[in-house]
């Protein structure tokens, strides 16, 4: 079970937790001409890298934010967790 | 019988406290601290089970958690509990065991026929005599294969005992109280960590309690005592005995199971059998000690053959001999402590050790008390049959490829000693990868993965001084990083006898002409010709031999087997180990029982139970109640015999003519507020939300981005920034989620809060006829008439003083209302109404009703806004806004969305009026036609319509309103039934919507 900063609450227990999928997905903006193969890429392509991977959580048993994490998908680290409207470098 | 086996002087049972078991249906003694091997073994009883594939006698090989012989049944207050160890289990009065895998009993056994056929047995059998022919299976094999396999019944009655789980964090978890475990949280608890120590055993101590050595001027007992008691005392020490830490997880959380009643005839009132503690450490240190290596020679597997250091734990822990005439197989030191102890215990042992010339204090001390040595000589084979009588022993060359000078000796128990393989499991569990260790030919801990150490005999220290430096320097060390305090505990002096180096060798040849089964695996009778036989048929990766010959599997997971398995392999291979490498470790170290990992979540408690505030008046007025997520709703009130079937007609009937109330509780309810609300609403909602007045309702119906609908209900402007939404209550807290992802990372920008208040608001639907006329009664100050309150219309009011809110919606297709209040005047709110609702005919209606209604009206549910429909299929296409843009749109214009035969809700009525159609049937076009019969849509509802006393169903089908005046047939290959119905429209009553407007 992962141990999750929460950069709200502190670090709390996987099962607070909803996991949210990749968080560098960008929802293209309202009322844009786009094409079917740029939808068809936001809404269902996605990456599954080994390694370093910004997701999404939701805090549901907590402070109910989404907040992103930087996780290795294979070793499980965590090395960074941010509000959602924080900046990432 | 008596204990002939009984030591009188030595051991740390109670002696005055005598306690009887039976074993077998045949009754024993023992005594308070024993287990049950101890106490069978001072009984003289040898013979426990049968092994798992040739049903060959199996007696006790080890005395912990090592066992791979020694499993039994335990059945105690009509409850079987499988997978026992007898290694492990405390004797309790009134204890009853049996062997597993015999039949009829442990000392006839049947299957042991299997043992003269073992030539059918190979490794890998399961593929090879398995195979065909395929009729076969069923009838043959499958029973066969389960009648043969497994260790023990299980119970299949429902458990009474309790299970508890229990969340801890600490800053340093020991698992392990042996010298390096106790004086490394001695070290560290006293250095201000808050510390837990587990130890698997019911005592403290480890190998201080058997070996003969000397700390700070104390024995290793009296040492270990003492600092037990320390630890004890400390206010920031947990110390835990029957605890066993099995599993190391991410992020440094490790799993204990503690077995706080299993030694107990009952499990007292206050305390669970078992409790699984999940257990979040800053940092571990793994002190989990090592197992003793067993020699492989022919017979190996005979009752009576036994680890040297398990005699000798049998010996000095419980006071019991394993034979009176003991023969020792070494290839180390270890074996002469075994030895030492029988001769001070009066028994004449004699040593064989491999090795040529070896020389150490120990040997000299085994010399000087008398005890007969031969060097270089092994054991070829055991002889015996239920239990050793004598062994065949020989010279062993040089080179240990020859034998010669063989004998056959009288002895009634071989205790062989393979050298120590450090239990790397949890440190392996935590990711570390392991080296191989040339000097102690066992594999090592590498590198720390997660925040963990491994320290004593586990890392490969194995003299006490090194283990106990090393403990006091790792305790000091890590709580230091943890608390920054730098107390320093004094590292006391150590004594001991200098062990020398052991022999590389662990198979014994075999001698010319002989055939003897040297087994591997104890427990799943994995012999040296197996693992032969899988490297000559290809099977390479340590891996793969491990599958194709069980080697390691099962319930001891290899404890014993591994590393002989692997040296063997790389012998064959001309390899060293490390090339070979070793099989994965995987949790639980030790079996844990399911009932520890369910915990207190069984039956009700396996989910949380939602009760409106009107539930008992629900209970008092016979409501049947149905599971709806997990809120508890009554289906249907029943009077005197009716069935669910005449109680929903009747109470849907009701609704149709007078008037029904029924609990609405359940929906979800959010307030969604702010000065961007209403374009928030618009972004989610798939209708235009911009222009709703205060004091209006509106349906909605909001798409997940892939264009299916996630949900729909009415939401309602309270005032100019305040929306009352509501849900479906299945898709309640998916929905808020949904939200809370939109406005927290899609749309920030915008100015909007939502919070649930599905739990603030007790809800009521009055729906019928008659509701206005109630409603007038129960709101005389408030103006309900149809302009005063048209539909979709919202009133604050007052209802006999307390606040309620009015709501001009309809679920059911009637002029219907839906009144909330807050919670805790719901079940006053429903009294008023019930009682008020007399004069008006007013009966409650269950969830049954509620369906009958909403179907035959062509209303879509659940059942229709399944995860596959988008707003068309559902006939919810003129909710779709085509000017503004909001969640989902762009998806529904994709090819599949837009097609012209596209899904539609349509209506299913059965041609001969009477018969129901089952929900999931297929509409097909010819029920004669060939398999696979191409289906149009299925059935998604299905109803007994009281508007028109016939069945009802609505259905999802291909072209669906072209469909409409078609004769097809309803088939459901479940229910066996093909049924010829019309397709007619959707809402089969009050197609016009007069009636919600009335």
């Amino acid at each position: 079970m992962l141990y999750i900063f929460c950069p709200h609450c502190g670090s709390r227990s996987q099962n607070e937790f909803a996991y949210g999928g990749d968080a560098t997905v960008k929802r293209p903006e309202l009322n844009k001409e786009i094409s079917d193969q740029e939808w068809d890429n936001f809404v269902y392509l996605r990456k599954s890298p080994r390694g370093k991977h910004l997701e999404l959580w939701h805090h549901i048993s907590g402070c109910r934010q989404w907040i992103k994490v930087e996780r290795d998908t294979s070793t499980h680290e965590i090395f960074k967790t941010y509000k959602a409207n924080e900046l990432i470098e | 019988m008596s204990q002939d086996f009984r030591l009188d002087n030595i051991g740390m049972v109670n002696r005055n406290k005598k306690i009887s078991f039976t074993f077998n249906g045949k009754k024993y003694f023992g005594y308070e601290g024993d287990t049950i091997a101890s106490a069978l073994i001072a009984n003289g009883v040898h013979l426990i089970g049968r092994s798992f594939k040739y049903h060959r006698p199996r007696g006790f090989f080890g005395v912990g958690v090592d066992e791979p012989y020694a499993i039994l049944q335990l059945e105690r207050n009509n409850e079987r509990d499988p997978n026992i160890r007898a290694t492990e289990q405390e004797i309790f009065e009134g204890l009853e065991v049996k062997s597993v895998n015999c039949w009829p009993s442990v000392n006839f056994d049947i299957g042991a026929i299997n043992n003269f056929l073992k030539m059918f047995f190979p490794a890998g059998f399961y593929y090879k005599t398995f195979m065909w022919p395929p009729s076969f299976w069923y009838k043959i094999y499958e029973p066969f294969i389960r009648m043969a396999a497994g260790f023990g019944e299980v119970s299949i009655k429902h458990d009474k005992e309790r299970y508890e789980h229990k969340y801890e964090y600490c800053d340093l978890l020991i698992t392990g109280s042996g010298p390096s475990g106790l004086a490394s949280a001695y070290a560290a608890a006293k250095n201000g960590a808050r510390v837990i120590l587990a130890e698997d055993k019911p005592r403290y101590g480890g190998s201080l309690l058997t070996s003969d050595v000397n700390i700070g001027n104390q024995t290793g007992v009296e040492w270990s005592e003492k600092i037990i008691t320390e630890l004890k005392s400390m206010s920031n020490v947990i110390v835990k005995n029957r605890s066993q830490v099995f599993g190391y997880y991410d992020h440094n959380m490790l799993v204990m199971s503690e077995r706080i009643g299993d030694h107990l005839p009952k499990t007292q009132k206050y305390l669970p059998k078992q409790r699984l503690w999940y257990i979040r450490a800053k940092e571990v240190l793994i002190s989990s000690g090592s197992i003793e290596r067993p020699l492989v020679f022919g017979n190996n597997d005979t009752p009576g053959v036994m680890l040297s250091s398990a005699a000798k734990e049998y010996m000095k822990v419980y006071g019991v001999l394993v034979g009176k005439k003991p023969l020792i197989f070494t290839n180390n030191d270890s074996g002469y402590e075994t030895a030492i102890e029988f001769k001070k215990n009066g028994i004449n042992p004699l040593i064989l050790d491999t090795r040529k010339e070896p020389s150490s204090d120990i040997i000299s001390e085994a010399k000087n008390l008398g005890i007969e040595i031969k060097f270089s000589h092994v054991v070829v084979a055991a002889k015996g049959y239920k239990k050793v009588k004598s062994a065949d022993i020989a010279k062993i060359s040089d080179n240990k490829k020859d034998l010669s000078n063989i004998e056959n000796i009288e002895c009634d128990c071989i205790c062989v000693s393979g050298f120590w393989t450090p239990s790397i499991h949890l440190a392996s569990q935590s990711g570390n990868k392991s080296e191989f260790n040339e000097k102690i030919d066992a594999f090592i801990p590498k590198k720390s993965k997660q925040n963990e150490n491994t320290i004593g005999s586990a890392n490969g220290k194995f003299t006490l001084e090194e283990t106990i430096n090393e403990a006091f320097d790792k305790g000091y060390e890590v709580s230091n990083k943890i608390t920054e305090n730098n107390n320093k505990v004094s590292m006391p002096t150590v004594v001991e006898k200098k062990s020398t180096e052991h022999d590389k060798f662990w198979c014994v040849p075999l001698p010319k002409g002989k055939s003897y089964k040297r087994f591997l695996d104890f427990q799943n009778d994995v012999a040296v010709t197996d693992i032969e036989l899988a490297l000559r048929e290809g099977f390479r990766s340590i891996e793969h031999v491990k599958r194709y010959t069980t080697l390691g599997m099962a319930t001891d997971q290899g404890k014993t087997s591994n590393l002989n398995g692997l040296q063997l392999v790389s012998d064959i291979e001309n390899k060293v180990v490390p090339q070979v490498g070793h099989t994965t470790f995987r949790p639980p170290y030790t079996p844990v029982s399911i009932g520890a990992i369910v915990g207190r979540e069984v039956g009700k408690h396996s989910k949380p139970t939602r009760k409106s505030p009107m539930h008992q008046w629900h209970e008092k007025n016979n409501a049947v109640f149905v599971d709806a997520g997990v809120w508890l709703r009554p289906r249907y009130y029943k009077q005197g015999n009716e069935t669910l079937f005449e109680a929903s007609k009747r109470e849907a009937k009701n609704v149709r003519k007078n008037v029904g109330v029924c609990d609405v509780t359940t929906l979800g309810k959010i307030d969604v507020k702010g000065p961007d609300a209403a374009e928030f609403l618009n972004r989610v909602y798939t209708n235009a939300w911009l222009k709703l007045p205060v004091g209006k309702a509106r349906y909605g119906v909001m798409l997940r981005e892939d264009g299916i609908v996630m949900d729909d209900g009415t939401t309602t402007r309270i005032s100019e920034n305040h929306y009352h939404m509501t849900t479906t209550t299945a898709q309640a807290a998916n929905v808020l989620s949904h939200l809370e992802y939109y406005l927290q990372l899609v749309w920030p920008d915008l100015n909007v809060n939502v919070v649930s208040t599905t739990e603030q608001w007790a809800g009521a639907a009055i729906a019928g006829p008659n509701s206005r006329a109630l409603l007038m009664k129960l709101f005389p100050d408030t103006d309900v008439s149809n302009e005063g309150l048209p539909f979709m219309g919202y009133k604050e009011a007052d209802l006999f003083g307390i606040p309620a809110k009015i709501y001009r919606i309809s679920f059911s297709g009637e002029l219907a209302y839906e009144v909330n209040v807050e919670s805790d005047f719901g079940n006053f709110m429903w009294e008023k109404i019930i009682d008020v609702g007399k004069e008006f005919e007013l009966q409650p209606y269950g969830t049954e009703a509620l369906s009958t209604l909403r179907i035959e009206m062509g209303h879509v549910a659940g059942s229709e806004l399944d995860g596959r429909t988008i707003p068309h299929d559902a006939s919810l296409e003129g909710l779709v806004s085509k000017k503004k843009d909001f969640i989902g749109k762009r998806s529904l214009s994709r090819s599949a969305f837009t097609k012209p035969d596209r899904e539609k809700i349509v209506g299913v009525v059965p041609l001969d009026k009477s018969t129901s159609i089952p929900e999931g049937s297929y509409i097909v076009k010819d029920p004669n036609a060939k398999l696979p019969n191409p289906k149009l849509g299925h059935v998604s509802a299905s109803c007994w319509s009281v508007e028109y006393d016939n069945p009802f169903s609505l259905a999802i089908i291909k072209d669906g309103k072209k469909m409409i005046g078609q004769k097809l047939f309803a088939m459901s290959p479940l229910k066996n039934k093909t049924i010829p119905v019309e397709i007619v429209s959707s809402h089969y009553v009050d197609p016009e919507g007069k009636r919600v407007r009335a």
